[in-house]
């Protein structure tokens, strides 16, 4: 399949939408290059299906346009947008066979441009194969696993030969092992056909794992667009860097270039502001140092098993949450320790 | 989705259940089965039997009684046939679209359930006499409703209306706007969405909507009679001709005509219920 060359950029300018008093989207610019994946991240309620549906045509922006190749979405029908969308929900036609659910976009079409049955049969076949989900042409979608449906809604929208494809919340309603198999897998797909795609997802490993580039929305806003190391490791704001990722918020006192925690540096922020701020410290950025040796001073009250590490609680004088520490080494404090946390890496924000 | 049944010693045809307690609700309906429908049945056709061969057989050929059974069933088809396209719009438009007074409109469509059927009879044969509100304009263009099959036509609808709108509607409620979403993304036209998305699924549903819609017309009396005019061979429904008999204390002879009609609705809804299972397995409700 030729797919660079139906893949076409998608450009949102300035897009607005509001439901009654509740503005779900004010303003966004985005632009998204052919054959670029491309992830909206975001919590419930930060706009971004609604961001999808403007997209997809199935809702209209009160202010802004959307550009699919220079070309105002507007003027184009549903179906000459050519998108390919995976609700959801999957939205696969029950009481079709899944062969007839992705033949449906085929047969679909005007007569003249209608491909003939055999070639609908082999391109279904040849879709089916692409899903892995070859020889189950006769099932119906209520004999299908959760995982298989949502194989065969993406092939019914490949089927199309869409110029855009979208996927909103495409694991959402599938178990942790599975998720994680289909995002390899999807991920791998991508690189074969190629399509422009922008998927919704709530989840931050999804995206920045999955995703060429991340667009985390929040409250009807862009927070920041990036590849997946830019919005990590730089977040824009302290929106970005609390949702990507964990990370402990200390509220601090900035002054000529130092954080300060209860009067005392505890990281060298750069930009020389004054004024209270908030530093941001991912769990495996902490060090564990003699108690006293720095002004995050506390004692450990819990320590559990996270993963391939061990994370130890720790309550700080001064701060009203205990602070995620990871423990890389075999030697850990023991609970009740007194100890004393040095900060190797943080996000300083100015602001409360 | 095929649940696993184990079979016992007991009875193969006996599934078991979370719940039990088979034996108890199955002597639960075999009893209110028999007390309300097959014991009633049973007495109807004794009392048919009682004729005797000969006057059976010419009552059930005589051109009386074979007019008023085609009008009865025949008017009765059309008239749930008519309602299933009504009924489809109607239950659609209640699913779909909000609207000022909505509420008001979903509590009128049960209206003809609540109404005694003679009150409707009487209400439209006023309304549609050749003297009548909507039936004097109509005679003016020469089509004359009133005392016609039409107005038989008419109040069979009125009566069977509610039945279509109240299966298909939680049908179509359940059904995502996501699926038309869908079919419009995929390049459907509105008229394909709507023949190979939005209805077949319906489909099951409508066919009991017009079964019932049926069934309710083929023994309606009360507003049948107001309306029809009841002219023998023209507009006489079986249901009038069953009183007539009674009246003159003909009792077998109801009973016949009775035990007729009872046969081809039998026949009817066991069809339309073959086809209807039929349907649903074709349509992946397995």
């Amino acid at each position: 399949m030729s797919a660079a060359q139906r893949s076409v950029p998608v450009v949102i300018e300035q897009a607005s939408r509001q439901f009654g008093g509740f503005a779900a989207l004010k303003g966004i610019s985005l632009a998204i290059a052919p054959g670029e994946l491309v992830a909206l991240l975001g919590p419930s309620g930060s706009g971004k299906t609604t961001l999808l549906r403007l997209i997809a045509g199935l809702d209209q922006a009160d202010q802004g346009r959307i550009l699919f190749d220079g070309v105002d979405a507007d003027v184009l029908s549903l179906r000459d947008r050519r998108i390919g969308m995976v609700f959801q929900s999957y939205a696969l036609f029950r009481h079709m066979t899944v062969a007839d659910n992705i033949a449906f976009g085929l047969r679909a079409r005007p007569r003249r441009t209608r491909p003939p049955e055999s070639e609908i049969r082999q391109r279904v076949g040849a879709l089916l194969d692409l899903v892995q989900l070859p020889g189950l042409e006769a099932r119906f979608p209520s004999q299908l696993s959760g995982g298989q449906r949502q194989r065969v809604a993406l092939a019914r929208a490949l089927a199309i030969e869409p110029r855009v494809l979208l996927l909103d919340e495409p694991f959402g309603a599938l178990d942790a092992k599975v998720r994680k198999d289909l995002r390899a897998w999807l991920r791998a797909l991508h690189d074969q056909t190629g399509h422009t795609t922008l998927f919704v997802t709530h989840d931050q490993e999804e995206a920045l794992e999955l995703a060429d580039r991340v667009a985390i929305l929040n409250d009807g806003l862009l927070e920041q667009v990036g590849t997946p190391d830019a919005v990590y490791d730089h977040p824009a704001t302290a929106f970005v860097c609390g949702f990507l990722g964990e990370a402990n918020h200390i509220p601090v006192e900035l002054k000529g270039g130092e954080a300060l925690f209860d009067g005392s540096p505890v990281f060298h922020a750069g930009a020389n502001t004054s004024g209270p701020g908030a530093l941001y410290v991912r769990p495996h950025h902490f060090r564990f140092d003699i108690p006293g040796a720095t002004a995050l001073d506390g004692h450990v009250a819990n320590v559990r098993r996270h993963g391939a590490i061990r994370r130890a609680e720790v309550a700080v004088r001064g701060l009203a949450r205990k602070l995620d520490v990871d423990i890389f080494s075999a030697v850990a404090p023991a609970v009740g320790e007194r100890v004393g946390l040095r900060v190797t890496g943080g996000h300083v924000f100015a602001g409360a | 989705m095929s649940a696993v049944v184990r079979r016992n010693g007991a009875g193969a045809w006996r599934e078991r259940s979370v719940i039990p307690g088979f034996g108890l609700s199955f002597g639960i309906i075999v009893t209110a089965l028999s007390l309300v429908v097959l014991i009633p049945l049973a007495a109807l056709v004794l009392k048919a039997a009682s004729a005797g061969p000969e006057d059976i057989w010419a009552l059930a050929t005589s051109r009386r009684v074979l007019s008023a059974l085609r009008v009865s069933f025949g008017v009765a088809l059309l008239a749930a046939a008519i309602n299933v396209v009504f009924g489809l719009i109607i239950a659609w438009v209640l699913v779909r679209y909000d609207f000022p007074g909505r509420r008001l409109v979903d509590a009128a469509v049960d209206l003809p359930f609540a109404l005694p059927t003679a009150v409707a009879g009487i209400a439209l044969a006023a309304l549609y006499a050749p003297n009548g509100w909507i039936g004097a304009p109509l005679a003016q263009l020469g089509i004359k409703v009133g005392y016609t099959p039409a107005g038989i036509l008419m109040a069979l609808i009125f009566i069977g209306l509610p039945f279509v709108v109240r299966t298909v509607q939680p049908v179509l409620a359940e059904m995502e706007a996501e699926l038309e979403e869908a079919a419009a993304l995929l390049g459907a036209s509105r008229w394909k969405t709507l023949t190979s998305v939005v209805l077949p699924p319906v489909l099951p549903a409508v066919l009991t909507g017009f079964t019932l819609a049926f069934a309710r017309a083929v023994g309606e009396y009360g507003s049948v009679i107001f309306i029809a005019g009841n002219i023998p061979m023209v507009s006489e429904i079986a249901p009038l001709l069953i009183f007539i008999r009674l009246e003159q204390f003909d009792y077998a002879g109801a009973a016949v005509i009775g035990v007729l009609m009872l046969l081809l609705s039998f026949i009817l809804i066991l069809g339309l219920n073959l086809l209807q299972a039929a349907l649903r397995r074709r349509l992946g409700h397995v």
